[in-house]
């Protein structure tokens, strides 16, 4: 994001200044497309929307057949909670993540690619569609690559209010024009994805890093941070901190460094009480846990995850039993309604949190949420209705006294 | 190829344009989506109408486009106000207090969540995450958003919006480029 604080900083001429477009004319040149497939897999960088997963190990997934028609698709449905890191990079410096798809379509050999974007992000979707004709003006997409023999067409699709679509699955049934609905796997999209053709699904943070390494190597990126997630990273702090906003520092950094040196910690005369790390879908942590690292490895070990990175504090003024409520009702406005375990488990949900807060709670709520959160994890069709329910037994089993005084006392002691 | 031609629910332009949106998919089923944004665009909300001509024009089923019209929540199969303001009550916004705002936007605008104004000038919904947390409390108009709201905040959009409404230049069909500052 060095470019982010640069005037214009969305237009080619000043991504062209600093650098940009170097990396796709050096591949262009001096890599097969194998071996750009192999620098990302040794740069060790890690899918950035959520799961993690080794970027250049599912690029190799792809079968190399040249007769088979593939897609690349930019995953740009930022929907998660707490999280505004790809909107930043569309909005500032849409070309590095646009160089980034030119790279990744080359290396797996896709000649179309759909960036799905969610349709509330406006002025994403037109500066992305601006900066796009630019890199067609410059004959960096279109036929015949900057004199190469390789092609690319990038299209932009929105979306249109569901965050079901962020799962890789959905956004593929979104694109061909259905209700985003997730599909079992395998068949992985690596191998029948969009139209049932070989479909690769990157983050827009993920796309954003690859000329970075291109230029600057493996062994850079690798030296970033641990060396299992390894790269910098943009945290996106928000909630009851002192200077909530965008940060962009090395993977594996202290949460406890994060919130209180870089956020500016606590507002005045609070303390932090839990934060969540990844967005809504990461278990909260309690601020006796802020000393975690936050990397893939790390967090899991904490028992939540790095997830999205969308860092939301907390503080001692607030309830955990209104923030779970909100979570656990957003999810439930959310879930697709495909399976039974996440469509009736979390709504189920919802009633008897809404209660707690409202002071009517019963006695055996929060038994029947346990059983709930039980119920639904492990055996919900995709993620969505696992996250919520991990994060609720979270909260639950962390924060149980707070969830105990709703019910013993029939009110809230925050509202 | 097939003629376009006007009917009362679509320009011709709009036919040329869908025409254009299904070369960039191998499929047609796919223009569905984008199709229905420049519909609603064009009408505020999209109508039975709308959708049996968008479906003809595309040369699908109409339970295809019927489906993504009531699936996706950004599409609206009901007519909305002028202004449509779609206030974010999720988690980052709710601790900055965005709970109090949505009470002072119903008792300002005189409607309850989900009502439009008798003028037809404002609708008013809650929405999921904008991805605008770190200038929480945030509220979407149209297309522009408006950052770190507080109930002040709030009253001063309102009336320069409801200014901008009774002024000389009114236009039913505005777009803006999702800067605050330029509202629709």
């Amino acid at each position: 994001m060095k470019n982010a604080e640069a005037p214009d900083s969305h237009r080619i001429d000043t991504y062209e200044t600093a650098g940009g477009y170097h990396a796709l004319a050096t591949v262009l040149r001096d890599y097969q497309p194998d071996e750009l497939i192999k620098l990302i897999k040794d740069s060790n960088l890690r899918g950035r929307g959520g799961a993690g997963f080794a970027t250049g190990v599912k690029w190799g997934f792809v079968p190399k057949d040249p007769a088979l028609k593939k897609y690349l698709c930019c995953n740009a449905d930022e929907g998660e909670p707490g999280t505004f890191k790809d909107r930043a990079i569309m909005e500032k410096d849409p070309h590095q993540m646009i160089e980034g798809m030119i790279l990744c379509a080359y290396a797996i050999g896709a000649e179309t690619a759909y960036i799905y974007i969610r349709g509330e992000y406006t002025l994403s979707v037109q500066r992305l569609e601006a900066a796009l004709k630019e890199a067609y003006d410059k004959r960096y997409l279109g036929q015949r690559i900057i004199g190469s023999n390789v092609s690319l067409d990038i299209y932009v699709h929105r979306g249109a209010g569901a965050y079901i679509c962020g799962e890789e699955t959905a956004l593929l049934e979104s694109i061909e024009g259905r209700r985003g609905q997730p599909k079992l796997k395998p068949p992985f999209p690596a191998i029948e994805g969009l139209y049932a053709s070989p479909t690769v699904i990157n983050n827009v943070e993920t796309l954003a890093c690859l000329p970075h390494i291109v230029c600057r190597g493996a062994e850079w990126f690798r030296k970033i941070g641990p060396e299992k997630s390894p790269g910098p990273k943009l945290y996106c702090l928000s909630g009851h901190v002192r200077k909530p906003g965008l940060y962009e520092l090395p993977m594996g950094i202290p949460l406890r460094e994060l919130v209180e040196k870089h956020a500016g910690g606590a507002r005045p005369g609070r303390k932090i009480k839990a934060v969540i790390p990844g967005g809504v879908s990461a278990p909260m942590i309690p601020e006796s846990d802020l000393n975690v690292c936050m990397d893939f490895e790390s967090l899991a070990a904490a028992d939540t995850m790095l997830g999205s990175a969308g860092v939301i504090v907390i503080d001692d003024n607030d309830c955990i039993v209104r923030v779970a409520t909100r979570i656990i009702e957003f999810f439930a406005h959310e879930s697709c309604g495909k399976c039974t375990p996440c469509r009736e488990g979390l709504s189920c949900a919802v009633k008897i949190l809404r209660r707690l807060e409202n002071g009517e709670g019963r006695e055996g709520d929060l038994e029947q949420l346990d059983f709930l959160c039980d119920g639904i994890f492990g055996n919900s069709f995709c993620a969505l209705g696992d996250g919520a329910a991990w994060g609720l037994r979270r909260a639950l089993q962390i924060f149980r006294d707070e969830f105990i005084y709703h019910v013993e006392k029939r009110e809230c002691p925050f509202h | 190829m097939t003629a376009v031609s006007a009917t009362e629910f679509m320009t011709e332009d709009m036919r040329r344009e869908i025409k254009e949106i299904i070369k960039r998919y191998p499929k047609r089923r796919s223009a569905i989506m984008p199709s229905l944004f420049l519909a609603q665009e064009e009408h505020g909300y999209l109508p039975d109408e709308v959708l049996l001509e968008v479906a003809g024009v595309l040369d699908v089923p109409e339970i295809w486009v019927y489906e993504i019209a009531t699936f996706y929540t950004m599409f609206n199969t009901e007519p909305v106000g002028r202004f449509h303001i779609k206030l974010c009550t999720n988690v980052s916004c709710l601790l900055l207090e965005a709970g109090s705002l949505l009470p002072h936007l119903e008792k300002r605008l005189g409607i309850t969540c989900g009502g439009t104004t008798d003028d037809g000038l404002f609708t008013l919904s809650i929405v999921e995450c904008l991805g605008s947390c770190g200038t929480a409390p945030v509220m979407q108009i149209n297309k522009t958003y408006y950052e770190n709201l507080s109930t002040q905040r709030i009253d001063q959009i309102l009336d320069e919006l409801k200014a901008q409404a009774s002024g000389a230049h009114r236009t039913i069909q505005s777009r803006d480029d999702g800067q605050e500052g330029v509202p629709a």
